[in-house]
């Protein structure tokens, strides 16, 4: 569905990406792991088309999709859940969640996307009308959830999504992430919760400073004592 | 003898009162300019006066060329319009691009201005020249009083204009999206919104309203002038700050301060002070409010 080839991202002098290749298919969900300024943002990104790359191929459902800009990018079918929620904050919950179907024009499939929303997270549904800016950390991120969701993407990408969610909180969004994916979504997913976010994964890529440097079965790299001892504090 | 003196004043400071908002009113258009720009790109454009009195000169050229006054305003709304997304292609985008430093936005605007003022000198010449009262529809009686009709044209058609781009901007999907890309443009783009496009949009508005205040304000005072940007400029963009710039309703009560004032300060004070009393009153109100009257206490840029 989505094929990373040869891939190299700066930022001025920084070279945040060396070739990284990746690949995923219909259905997977696929994790990103590394520690912190490895790259995997910067990946997404890339992805999404917020970042130029110098040189490397992404390749999405047979479209050439390198240096795309963003908004053309949704419209294929590739929604980004970014690092640090990026909610419009004078804006409604629902306005939010409006601008994530705007690509979208049939009126009963965004009412289904709505309900969709609202059903996986009432708590949303409960503050249609309040601002972004004052919901919560933890509601925010379900908002920035949601809003990746209305337009009903192929391949969804989440940031860090439980990022400054309470332990319960945390273990729902993972249950929400398996949920979407067995609704037929896509999903390539980012988290500082390893071990959580392989045991939902089927495969995962490690990162290191802007090189792939393992790739596998989700449960196979749980396994691996490199990823144990870097990855998952045994 | 004294009862007519009283009645005398009483009409004196109703004709500056209605000369005061219709001025406002105008302002308030030209004002929104300013405020739209600023919401979007956190930039002050100074090249706005010079637009307005660009658009001033093309309508003068196409009511010259016999198109009717109407169809030539129509042409120089839509021209002006345009001029205002060519200075943004040209010289704004680029430095985006780049992420060069606000400063370096800012004096672009303000070199722009200078470019099209100098252009407009070079193919118009520098004097006055007579522009048709085109909406002087005599005075209008309002039981014992009268009025101007070209004040109330100005009034109307301004407050319509206001009340219209309102509209666009909170029932509209365009508008949500000028308001999303607003508050943040990198989240926007992932919604699917062209932010680009709605950049080029916000610049066509404020030079489209400019217009429309050019051809009103010219066709109050019967005259245009290249220099004529300027002042009208400072004062429309001291009624933005007034308001609170990035507030539409902030930039109409900033204007009609600005005009109001301006119009009773050249009455009573003396015709010396017009220039003057605005920018007074703007230096008032921010040390007591830094924001404006209506300004978000915090525009922070995500
Ligand atoms: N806008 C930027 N300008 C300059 N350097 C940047 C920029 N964004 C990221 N970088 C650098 O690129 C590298 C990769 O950053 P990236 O955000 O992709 O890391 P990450 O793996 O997502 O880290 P984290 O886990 O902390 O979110 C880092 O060294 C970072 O400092
Ligand atoms: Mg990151």
């Amino acid at each position: 569905m989505l094929k990373v080839s040869g891939l190299n991202t700066y930022y001025g002098h920084i070279h945040a990406l060396k070739g990284i290749d990746l690949e995923i298919k219909k259905g997977e969900i696929v994790s990103l792991i590394g520690s912190n300024g490895a790259g995997k943002s910067t990946t997404l990104g890339s992805i999404a088309g917020l970042v130029r790359s110098q040189s490397g191929t992404v390749t999405f459902l047979d479209n050439d999709i390198t240096n795309m800009p963003p908004h053309n990018i949704v419209k294929l079918g590739i929604s980004l859940s970014p690092e640090g929620r990026e909610v419009f904050p004078a804006l409604t919950v629902h306005e939010n969640l409006k601008l994530g179907a705007y690509i979208k024009n049939d009126k009963r499939s965004i009412a289904d996307s709505y309900e969709r929303v609202y059903e996986l997270f009432p708590r949303l549904k409960e503050r249609i009308k309040q601002t972004a800016g004052t919901l919560s950390g933890g509601e925010q991120q379900m908002l920035a959830i949601g809003r990746a969701l209305m337009s009903e993407p192929q391949l969804l990408m989440l940031d860090e999504p439980s990022l400054g969610l309470a332990p319960n909180l945390v273990l729902l969004v993972f249950e929400l992430i398996e949920s979407i994916n067995k609704q037929g979504t896509t999903i390539l997913l980012i988290e500082q919760n390893a071990s959580m976010a392989l045991s939902i994964s089927h495969r995962a890529y490690v990162l290191e400073t802007g090189k792939i440097t393992m790739e596998g079965l989700a449960k196979d790299l749980a396994d691996d004592p490199r990823v144990r001892k870097a990855y998952l504090g045994a | 003898m004294s009862g007519l003196t009283r009645n005398c004043v009483a009409r004196v400071i109703i004709q500056q009162l209605f000369n005061g908002l219709a001025l406002g009113m105008a302002y308030a258009l030209i004002a929104v300019g300013y405020s739209l720009v600023f919401g979007i790109l956190r930039l002050i454009n100074f090249s706005h006066g010079s637009i307005y009195a660009f658009s001033a000169h093309m309508a003068l050229l196409f009511i010259g060329m016999q198109f009717g006054v109407i169809p030539a305003i129509a042409m120089s709304i839509v021209l002006t319009g345009l001029l205002g997304v060519i200075i943004d292609k040209t010289a704004l985008e680029p430095l985006r691009k780049k992420n060069s430093i606000p400063m370096a936005a800012l004096i672009t605007t303000i070199g722009m201005s200078n470019i099209i003022q100098n252009l407009l000198m070079i193919f118009f010449n520098t004097e006055r020249k007579p522009f048709p009262a085109f909406f002087d529809f005599g005075m209008i009686k309002l039981g014992n009083l009268q009025i101007n009709s070209t004040q109330v044209v100005m009034c109307i058609v301004s407050l319509a204009l206001l009340i219209l781009l309102t509209l666009i901007i909170n029932k509209t999907k365009l508008g949500l999206s000028m308001r999303a890309t607003e508050q943040n443009a990198k989240a926007a783009s992932l919604m699917g919104i062209n932010t680009n496009f709605i950049i080029s949009f916000t610049f066509f508005m404020g030079g489209a309203s400019a217009a429309i205040a050019g051809a009103l304000i010219s066709g109050y005072y019967q005259i245009v002038y290249p220099g004529m940007g300027f002042m009208v400029g400072l004062k429309a963009f001291a009624a933005a700050v007034l308001g609170g710039i990035g507030v539409l309703y902030g930039s109409v009560v900033g204007g009609l301060v600005v005009g109001v004032s301006e119009s009773f300060a050249a009455t009573f004070i003396g015709s010396s002070y017009r220039d003057s009393i605005a920018f007074i009153i703007l230096i008032l109100v921010l040390i007591l409010r830094p924001t404006g009257l209506f300004g978000k206490k915090d525009i922070k840029k995500v």
